[in-house]
């Protein structure tokens, strides 16, 4: 359905109502003739019709109720009495008006030739005219029978527009929304109590009952749901005023208009939606004359598209302009105090392109009124989380800017993961989980440190600010002998969450706590869980602010982040007692670990025997010219990497695994040597690239 | 469950002069029977971690999270012994439902032809913060408890006298 398409059939649907109400307004007004009230109901009702159908050009449509809301106008403001012959003249209007609209519900057009319009028009022109006797002129002729019952093609089949839907007020929609979470509760209560039961007609029953929740919850939630078209329909009026305005020439793409969402959400993500359309035609496309030095065509194309993708609804605004140079914002970021030389020096470009989002950041060269007042990308971010959605950007210099925000498809429902603390469960919305990690043993000694009393994870060469749920919470910390840390991200501000125990992931009913409880910031609300007992529901934001974890402290890649493709999948390695090495991920296809005393000889290569077969072995740190430590334990660690052909696998022997990370690598010269491609900065620390095709040939078997 | 009924035949006049009463640290309250939802014996409750001391936890009351305000530490008695097992006044309060815990509940009285007086200066003044007036009846004081300024945990500013 077109756009046009579906204003007709808002207007079919908005008029027959009125007309309903029209027919009740008309035969009540012969009964009191100088009801003003009932006159006025009339006139708005046929002066809504004559607007919508002059702006949807139904020029017939048109004049008819342009003529009768003359004759109304006079009727109402009393230069004309109601007599018999008027409301004649006014009923025929309405049923002509009736079936020119049963003809454009048909036919998308007004034109019906059935229907004839100027014998009524002239009937009330006639009435019009002697104004001043408006009884003296009878009706001149019969008034034409309208519309000839339309020709009984495919009766009764296809449901006319008007009674395919149904208007239905927003606050019962809330409501029942509000009743099937109550229902998906009960049956959550009703569905852990009947899995220990032994009656199979109950536990039947429930599982029906499961399924039927379930649908009834998704249809509830449809109804709720409306196209994001709807938001994007004034976007081309503002693209063609803002390009007339800054001199682009600029052509809209829409896709995926149809692509629902929840209404609530629909609101909110309206005006960052429009922001981040503003900003990619002021900072984006480049005006014609530059674009065209550039090499490209002299029009910019500002495509926006939006799809659901894995429970949420993806919507990207990406422009074909100059991209954003992350050199430029490095500059401005240091510039205006958002970061410090150094912490800049250690972001990546990807990182850097993060700084946008960040307060008091804001790239307009000058202060133009179309964007750049101040109100900057950190509150279209802020906006975008605050409906636990998200943003970023990724853009190439002098390709384009993609900008992509991620919403969830409903506030009321969210997946949650279930934490337990003091004997007591607390719920976290998964939107602000990042991971879990659990550390014990050796590793808690090594990963966890007590910096002047603030405690911080390593986490993969960052530091992780901890926060203990139990102390956030007034209680004393667990025993020390193993670490839950629950990473969360709340606007710029990432911590890792200490909690005693998780427990699952589900879907929770967010409901609100009372003004007693408004005043303790660690709560965003409570549920109730599969047993009845109520849960709270941490505020991520809020207890990072009460334990004073800073925005600062966050500089660490999203690895949720989108647009991956120049980044490299690496897996880290320790060689030579200490040196870092990488390999790509994709050249891994087991980790293995075998005695040394399996370690056999074939001429001058060592070997192992291996699936069936013979691994010849490479000790990585001598192929790459550094002194061989990988002996030192009883055991060796192998990545098998798999030659291309029917040769099979090479073991690579290393000292230990440290990480597979994700990167965007820039590869340095530096370091070069047989063996070594060159070094790049891996988690802050040098690490040698491995040629690995040389490395593989040291064992004699083609690479 | 003992769901507080109203009288069909009762006219606005009356419910108004009748009271939903109870004990709390032997003081007889009673709150207006037109601001009372319902009477509820002991309930699961999830404690709230940092909240105010008043507020002991929250209900689950048929799917609506309701908070329980305990009445002995809103007004500042002497706390209940772990013995005693709370009773749950559930009351409606500025839109929102919470359940005052008391020690006991008394009958639905009509208080007509008593008239409300100034509680006795001399009651502790966290009692005379929350309670409208004192109704003397025949054989007991009732203790006219204002639902809302009790469901506030932190005292409101908007009536500092205590009386009406």
């Amino acid at each position: 359905m077109d756009d046009d398409a579906e204003i007709i059939a808002e207007f079919l649907v908005e008029s027959h109502e009125n007309l309903d109400q029209l027919d009740r307004d008309l035969v009540e007004l012969e009964r009191e003739p100088g009801s003003r009230e009932r006159l006025s109901s009339i006139f708005r009702t046929i002066h809504t019709i004559k607007g919508t159908s002059g702006f949807l050009a139904f020029n017939r449509l048109e004049q008819l109720t342009h003529v009768g809301e003359t004759l109304l106008s006079r009727l109402r403001d009393g230069e004309v009495v109601m007599t018999p012959p008027i409301a004649e003249g006014l009923l025929a209007m309405v049923d002509t008006v009736r079936a020119l609209l049963d003809g454009i519900e048909r036919t998308g057009r007004d034109t019906d030739p059935a229907v004839a319009v100027d014998p009524v028009v002239a009937v009330i022109d006639g009435l019009l005219a002697p104004a001043s006797e408006p009884a003296s002129e009878p009706a001149p002729e019969p008034v034409p029978e309208p519309a000839p019952e339309p020709a009984p093609e495919e009766p009764g089949e296809r449901r006319t527009v008007v009674e395919s839907s149904v208007r239905v007020d927003v606050d019962l929609l809330d409501d029942l929304v509000d009743l099937v979470g109550e229902l998906v509760l009960t049956r959550n209560q009703l569905l852990q109590r009947s899995l220990g039961s032994a009656d199979a007609e109950l536990v039947r029953a429930s599982q029906r009952l499961d399924l039927v929740a379930s649908e009834l919850q998704e249809s509830i939630m449809k109804t709720r749901m409306q196209p994001i078209g709807q938001v994007w329909s004034k976007l081309p009026r503002v693209v063609r005023d803002l390009s007339h305005q800054l001199g682009r020439e600029v052509e809209l793409v829409m896709e995926g208009h149809e692509t629902e969402l929840d209404r609530s959400l629909l609101e909110a993500v309206k005006d960052p939606l429009t922001h981040l359309v503003r900003n990619s035609l002021d900072h984006g496309i480049e005006p014609p004359d530059v674009r065209r030095a550039a090499g490209k065509a002299a029009k910019g194309t500002l495509t926006l598209r939006a799809y659901h993708e894995s429970g949420q609804v993806v919507v990207e605004i990406a422009d074909d302009g100059k991209g954003i140079d992350p050199a430029t914002i490095g500059a401005v970021a240091v510039e205006r105090g958002v970061v410090t030389r150094d912490q800049l020096a250690r972001m990546d470009g990807r990182d850097v392109l993060g700084l946008i989002f960040r307060p008091g950041f804001s790239t307009a060269a000058a202060v133009s009124n179309i964007s750049g007042r101040g109100v900057g990308m950190d509150v279209v971010r802020t906006n975008i989380e605050r409906i636990g959605g998200s943003v970023d950007v990724a853009s190439e210099p002098g390709l384009g800017t993609t900008t992509r925000v991620r919403i969830p498809l409903t506030l009321a429902i969210i997946p949650a993961l279930v934490v337990g603390e003091g004997g007591e469960r607390y719920a976290i919305a998964q939107a602000n989980l990042v991971e879990l990690v659990r550390i014990e043993g050796d590793d808690l000694r090594r990963q966890v440190e007590d910096l002047a009393g603030a405690r911080v994870l390593r986490l993969r060469g960052t530091l992780l600010p901890l926060v203990s749920l139990a102390e956030t919470l007034g209680g004393t910390p667990p025993g020390d002998e193993a670490l839950t840390v629950v990473v969360l991200q709340s606007d710029d501000v990432r911590f890792g969450l200490c909690v005693s125990e998780v427990h699952d992931t589900q879907e929770i009913v967010v409901k609100p706590i009372g003004r007693q409880l408004k005043a303790v910031s660690a709560y965003a609300g409570a549920t109730i869980m599969g047993d009845g007992r109520v849960a709270l529901i941490l505020d991520v934001a809020g207890i990072a602010g009460t334990a004073g974890v800073g925005a600062v402290q966050q500089e660490v890649a999203d690895p949720r982040a989108l647009g991956a493709d120049d980044r490299t999948a690496l897996l880290v390695l320790e060689v030579a007692d200490g040196r870092r090495a990488a390999l790509p991920l994709t050249a891994v296809a087991r980790l293995e670990e075998f005695g040394r005393d399996r370690v056999e000889r074939s001429g001058t290569s060592e070997v192992v025997q291996y699936r069936d077969g013979i691994l010849p072995l490479v000790r990585l740190a001598s192929a790459i010219g550094l002194p061989d430590t990988s002996d030192q334990g009883d055991r060796i660690s192998v990545v098998v990497h798999e030659t291309g052909d029917a040769a099979g696998a090479v073991g690579i022997v290393i000292d230990r695994v440290l990480d597979v990370v994700e990167v965007a690598v820039t590869a340095s010269e530096v370091g070069r040597r047989a063996g070594v491609t060159g070094s790049a900065v891996v988690q802050e620390r040098v690490t040698d690239l491995v040629d690995l095709e040389a490395v593989v040939l040291r064992s004699g078997v083609p690479a | 469950m003992r769901p507080v009924s109203h009288a069909g035949t009762t006219t606005a006049t009356r419910t108004a002069e009748q009271y939903c009463t109870f004990w709390v640290a032997g003081l007889f309250f009673g709150v207006a029977v037109d601001e009372v939802q319902e009477v509820l014996r002991r309930q699961p409750m999830t404690p709230v971690p940092r909240a105010d001391r008043a507020v002991t936890g929250l209900i689950n009351l048929r799917g609506q999270i309701v908070t329980a305000v305990d009445l002995r530490v809103r007004l500042g008695l002497p706390d209940r012994s772990g013995a005693e097992l709370p009773m749950n006044v559930i009351v409606r309060s500025r839109g929102e439902v919470v359940s005052l815990l008391v020690d006991d509940i008394g009958d639905v009285i009509d208080a007509a032809g008593v008239d409300l007086q100034p509680a006795p200066t001399t009651v502790p003044r966290g009692v005379q913060d929350v309670v409208r007036g004192v109704r003397p009846l025949p054989d007991s004081i009732l203790l006219v408890l204002d639902a809302d300024r009790a469901a506030d945990v932190a005292p409101t500013p908007d009536n500092p006298g205590g009386t009406p």
